[in-house]
């Protein structure tokens, strides 16, 4: 079993987001060879121009999502921690995406069962991390981020240290 | 088909129907999408002579054949096109953001709106279903309100919105299109025909797969463009944006000025886009597909209009800051977003606002006929109130809302020369006095005064002519320049990408071809360049325009720059302009009256558009 600092998703960093959408167009074009936010895995909220964000999948510890399918249709992978969506089981009732606190699983407009990004295992690395102009997607830990959270805390306060002197 | 959604929307809305016609491939191919293939619907579906703001003026809004695809800058665009109510032409304006990818994914490439509701409504495209719905409760909202009102009610925030604000309910004939909050389809009035419909917004969801017809290819052409948006090409769009002309232009004595009065700002380090972007800018954001990020938001963080957030370029900030002599950049940010809230193109309201506060310093306008106001140049606090009294038709707003072309003519005594006007169309950041080039392209632009139907200013701003001279060669310079930004514009790219087609031509044939499938050579796509400019040339001609309207504002003719330094003297003769006249409409292949021959549009696959010009050769 993985542990949990060892889990990676894609996490975009809020500074650097632009909302440009292109995630969501490489994401339906790499797993469907079309250009259609609907079919994204990853999706852009623009609150006001400069509030922008992509979300996805966190590969949450004890999934709500997985707790939530009545039909068993949703697992995590205990390697990867990846959702898997069982597409004989789901039947598409959406108790996954109300129990998503991100809004990471959508229901497929055609196939009419849910899909969540999977980290573009058959490509072998997430494709909106590689495409992501701005480069505000990264493929990380938790660990990760809270370690960036840190450093950023540490300059900002270094920073104003450093004001109070002068 | 593949890029094309292969469709076109009709909808009537004096009767309330509705029906989608098949787009002919043929002009598919001829005039490409955008605005070629909206000024082309037009002609079609309007008779001669049509009032602007009559129910048979139609409202063309076109996507381009690459709209809804992950090309960067280009997915997003879309283009409203129809007859000016500024120069009862050719109307046409852009804009992007992620509404033209919207209505593409709803299935159609163009939408042709008619009629005229019988009480205020919006369109609300849901793929295949149109419904026209009431809009009485958004009357007097702004563009911003506007679009998420109808999110909400219709509970789906991923709808995209264009909508008209206040302004363009009143029909103030300098009324725009916006969506996205801060995108707008700016320039020649099309909010007042919008307006004149009782149209308030076109509300668009689509659910449908684009496809590339060689989508490998393709995403291999987008990784190539994406490395181009990084370099030197995109350099000026991302770092200070567009307001880094402020300085270059107050150098070279070319930046308009207090109504013309000057050619340069003697505060222009205030208003300045190292200014701006050290104080004011807060994020860089990006459109839709882009991959380069322009849209620079900025925030005002103290005063009087502390908490006001906008975008913004050089343009507007030329027209509410040095050409209104105003050097405080917190009001111009006011005053921009006072632009968005009414629904008014920003370009012509500074203008206006400037030209009002010429007309105040010569007495031709009193402090009581401007409501109290000192509208002395440089009174920032006088310009926002304008362009506020603008936005609202009040007191000599309501003069003013129609451009400084009409309020020129209701106010007279003199003011007819101190609006600054090419077919009564506002004029734009370049002192044409000293920008010889660009004084050709200003002339015989078919939207009226304008920089970005050639981009002509390049050649003197960047010293490849000498911009104080009118000579032989400029024509082909100009015309050149404008086939390549018909297509820019038809297409629909973002002119701040055009650097990143290294190879033109070559780079936007590929381009055409990876998505549309259909084969295109560069001769052929250079020649429908061509034939977008002459299909705009026929729309003037069949409304009535003549070679008389391609002229230049009053004092670029008769008020030679005061200013000392290189550009002191200079101005446009009667004689330079017809000198550069003849040689632009004899590289054009067009009569000295400025009229496409038959052999010409029978060299440009035009044989059914002959008869328009047929009586006046």
């Amino acid at each position: 079993m993985v542990k949990i600092h060892e889990r990676k998703f894609v996490s975009a960093d809020p500074e650097k987001c632009v909302g440009c959408q292109v995630c969501e167009y490489i994401c339906s074009m790499t797993k469907g060879k079309a250009f259609n936010p609907l079919k994204s895995r990853i999706r852009v909220v623009r609150m006001n121009q400069l509030v922008n964000l992509a979300v996805t999948c966190r590969l949450c510890e004890d999934p709500p999502c997985v707790a939530a399918c009545p039909r068993d249709a949703l697992t995590q992978s205990e390697e990867t921690g990846l959702i898997q969506v069982d597409e004989d089981k789901c039947n598409g009732c959406g108790w996954c995406i109300e129990a998503c606190d991100y809004g990471a699983i959508m229901l497929h407009p055609e196939d009419k069962v849910v899909y969540v990004c999977d980290l573009c295992k058959e490509q072998g690395e997430p494709q909106c991390v590689k495409w992501c102009p701005e480069e505000a997607l990264e493929l990380v830990t938790s660990d990760v981020l809270a370690q960036k959270a840190r450093i950023t805390a540490v300059k900002k306060l270094f920073q104003e240290a450093m004001k109070e002197k002068k | 088909m593949y890029g094309y959604a292969g469709r076109i929307l009709h909808v009537d809305l004096t009767t309330g129907k509705t029906h989608v016609e098949p787009l002919n491939e043929e002009y598919a191919k001829k005039y490409i999408g955008g605005i070629g293939l909206g000024m082309r619907l037009w002609l079609d579906n309007s008779k001669p002579g049509v009032e602007p703001f009559s129910p048979d003026n139609p409202l063309v809004l076109a996507t381009g054949p690459i709209s809804g695809s992950v090309w960067p800058t280009g997915g997003n665009g879309h283009a409203f096109v129809s007859k000016s109510p500024q120069s009862y032409g050719v109307g046409e304006a852009k804009s992007h953001g992620s509404f033209g990818t919207e209505l593409k994914r709803a299935g159609y490439d163009a939408v042709i709106v008619t009629g005229k509701a019988e009480k205020l409504v919006y369109v609300w495209i849901d793929d295949d279903s149109v419904q026209i719905l009431d809009a009485s409760h958004l009357t007097g909202k702004t563009p911003a309100d506007t679009e998420d009102t109808i999110r909400e009610e219709l509970g789906d925030y991923y709808i995209r919105v264009a909508a008209i604000g206040p302004a363009g309910e009143k029909l103030a004939r300098i009324a725009c299109i916006i969506n996205d909050k801060t995108r707008a389809a700016g320039r020649t009035g099309l909010g007042a025909v919008m307006g004149s419909k009782n149209l308030k917004a076109i509300a668009a969801r689509g659910t449908r797969d684009i496809m590339a017809a060689k989508p490998d290819e393709f995403m291999e052409y987008v990784k190539e463009f994406h490395e181009r948006m990084k370099g030197p090409a995109t350099q000026k769009y991302r770092a200070l944006g567009t307001p880094e002309n402020i300085l270059v232009h107050n150098s070279l004595s070319c930046m308009p000025t207090r109504n013309y009065n000057n050619s340069r700002f003697e505060s222009a380090e205030k208003v300045s886009g190292e200014n701006l972007n050290e104080r004011f800018v807060a994020k860089i954001i990006g459109c839709s597909s882009c991959a380069m990020r322009c849209e620079h938001m900025c925030v005002v963080g103290e005063g009087p209009y502390k908490g006001t957030m906008t975008r913004m370029e050089y343009e507007t900030l030329w027209a509410m800051g040095p050409y209104c002599g105003v050097d405080r950049l917190d009001a111009i940010i006011k005053g921009m977003d006072l632009c968005n809230c009414y629904g008014i193109d920003a370009i012509s309201a500074g203008v206006i606002a400037g030209f009002a506060m010429d007309c105040y310093e010569k007495g031709i306008l009193t402090q009581e006929d401007l409501s109290g106001l000192d509208a002395r140049f440089g009174n920032a606090e006088a310009m926002v109130k304008l362009i506020e009294m603008m936005g609202k038709r009040e007191g000599i707003g309501d003069i003013l809302a129609d451009g400084v072309k009409v309020a020129g003519e209701k106010i007279g005594k003199g003011a007819e020369k101190l609006g600054q006007h090419i077919k009564g169309v506002e004029v734009t950041g370049y002192d044409l006095r000293c920008l010889k080039t660009a004084a050709l392209g200003f002339a015989v632009s078919f939207r009226g005064a304008d920089h970005n139907r050639h981009g002509a200013y390049a050649f003197d701003v960047k010293g490849k002519v000498n911009r104080l001279v009118a000579e032989k060669g400029r024509g082909k310079l100009v015309k050149d320049m404008e086939d390549v930004y018909n297509l820019i514009d038809s297409f629909i790219v973002c002119k701040f990408s055009r650097g990143t087609y290294y190879k033109e031509l070559e780079d936007m044939t590929k381009l055409y071809t990876l998505v549309t499938g259909i084969e295109m050579t560069p001769e052929e796509l250079k020649k429908a360049g061509e034939r977008i400019n002459n299909v705009a040339r026929l729309f003037n001609i069949r409304e009535g325009l003549t070679r008389k309207d391609d002229t230049l504002p009053y004092k670029v003719m008769h008020q030679p720059i005061t200013d000392e330094g290189p550009s002191k003297g200079a101005y446009v003769s009667q004689e330079e302009l017809d000198l550069l006249l003849d040689d632009y409409y004899a590289s054009r292949g067009w009569t000295r009256e400025g009229i496409p021959t038959i052999e010409k549009l029978k060299e440009l696959g035009m044989d059914d558009l002959i008869p328009i010009v047929e009586a006046k050769l």
